[in-house]
């Protein structure tokens, strides 16, 4: 039998289409949570409209994705939301979602729990009410155990549920693993990213270099009952891959269609640097993936400046093109979680008045978090010492 | 091959996916992949990769390639009718 290139390099030059893809169908969300990547809070008016969803779809079914992982946002707040995982299903198109759990009543589990074609991951951030809320907000622990609870009293067995590692659940593997055995769910821990509002609180919450040592340790003796979506390929680094393909699949594999049905490269790079095109274009959706210049230059040879050099490259690659971007460093040199610690060092020499920020921002006003409020201080004196009247020297 | 199974011919050979069991797999050649799609042709795997134009000697690497896809369910023994 023949095998001309290893797998991992036939995909590094992309598919004709993607095996799967994130579609985040909303950025309306009931949460504010403070990492959230892709900034949701508010629905945007330019939204995809069902009949627009739909022949995204069709596309999909075209092409032959597998199935679409639909985020957001809160995608269960969409009012089209079920009439949408039911065309996908019927057009072959598999469905796994991810949702805070708030629409996951007795009702939906019963009906999620007969659908061979749809997957769901409950997201939960701490194995504590305390640890969890501090991260997507007040009540947000008890509305994910519901939903937990219902699912696995409809029968659904085999839902996800789904962590992202911080630096304040990174000692909670073992209680995460038993809330998921609880409800027969199976446990699914992907990475931080200093993507959207978690530009912001990554310093404070991504893991430690110690931590991440224990979380690669956890992973390797949990093989493959518990899922990571490849997304800690940069700790493949360590020694021993972890299950999956360990590469970056952005704009090869994978992709990111968002609410307005604009096309990223995958769902960490809401930014415009990484933005391929719309759905809403001629070619729609396999028009962008096809031809695309960004996609086109995603998929040619990446060099790996820097880490050339470096004894682990071949396992890394360089790491994560989202995190490196969104924390200010050069996409062909170290991640910064890099475990060799080339990340850390590069960081520290970093302008931080040169890290892009995110393109978007649909954060409810109240989300962003407490912090010094830019006023214009103006030069002209109180007209009056103790002048109480607010509206003092208006001049209309 | 179950009809929870989608198959998806790619340069390389192709992709499979099952959605039972949400895995994904690989036929890393064209010429697996023919086997694959003309398994349920013929009485025998064996019968089935002579067919494809699979020679003696490479028949215990296909054994191998088939018993993978079989243990992670993408093929299946058929059913007595």
């Amino acid at each position: 039998m023949s095998t001309p290139l290893p797998l991992a390099e036939q995909f590094q030059y992309g598919l004709d289409a993607p095996i799967c893809l994130t579609w985040e169908l909303t950025y309306a969300c009931n949460l504010a949570c403070v990492h959230c990547l892709s900034s949701s809070g508010r629905r945007d008016p330019r939204e995809l409209s069902t009949a627009e969803c739909k022949a995204v779809i069709d596309e999909l079914e075209r092409m032959q994705v597998f199935y679409v992982n639909i985020g957001g946002g809160e995608p269960t707040v969409r009012s089209d939301f079920w009439e949408l995982v039911d065309y996908a299903t019927a057009h072959h198109v598999g469905v796994k979602f991810s949702t805070n759990g708030v629409r996951i009543t007795p009702e939906v589990a019963a009906r999620l729990a007969a659908s061979d074609y749809v997957d769901m991951q409950i997201s939960l951030d701490g194995a504590t009410e305390a640890v969890n809320d501090a991260v997507r907000g007040p009540g947000s622990y008890q509305t994910a155990m519901r939903a937990m609870a219902n699912l696995a009293a409809a029968g659904f067995r085999g839902f996800k549920l789904s962590v992202v590692v911080t630096r304040h659940n990174a000692g909670q593997l073992d209680e995460f693993k038993a809330i998921a055995d609880r409800f027969g769910a199976q446990l699914r821990l992907t990475r931080l990213r200093p993507s959207g509002r978690g530009a912001d609180v990554w310093d404070e919450l991504h893991p430690t270099a110690a931590q991440q040592r224990e979380l690669y340790d956890w992973l390797v003796a949990h093989g493959e009952r518990v899922l990571t979506g490849d997304s800690f390929f940069h700790l493949a680094a360590y020694g021993d891959a972890l299950p999956g393909l360990n590469l970056c699949g952005a704009g090869r594999m994978v992709c990111l269609i968002d609410p307005v049905g604009d096309v990223y490269a995958c769902p960490f790079a809401i930014h415009d640097s990484f933005r391929a095109g719309n759905v809403r274009g001629e070619g729609g959706f396999t028009g962008v993936w096809r031809t695309s210049e960004l996609f086109a230059d995603l998929r040619q040879p990446q060099t790996g400046g820097a880490c050339t050099s470096c004894s682990a490259f071949d396992a890394c690659r360089g790491g994560c093109m989202a995190a490196k971007f969104f924390t200010g460093l050069p996409l062909d040199g170290p991640d910064p979680e890099c475990v060799k610690g080339h990340g850390a060092a590069a960081l520290a020499a970093v302008d931080l008045e040169l890290v892009p920020k995110p393109s978007l921002d649909h954060s409810r006003p109240a989300s962003r978090r407490a912090g010094p409020v830019p006023v214009t201080i103006g030069a002209r004196p109180p007209d009056r010492a103790c002048e109480e009247s607010p509206l003092a020297g208006l001049r209309l | 091959m179950p009809a929870q199974v989608s198959i998806r011919p790619e340069r390389f050979g192709a992709l499979l996916y099952h959605f039972g069991t949400r895995r994904l797999s690989f036929l890393k050649s064209p010429e697996l992949l023919k086997v694959v799609q003309v398994l349920a042709d013929f009485p025998t795997a064996r019968a089935a990769c002579t067919d494809a134009g699979v020679s003696a000697a490479e028949l215990p690497a296909y054994r191998a390639a088939l018993a993978t896809l079989a243990a992670s369910e993408m093929i299946r023994e058929r059913k007595p009718s």
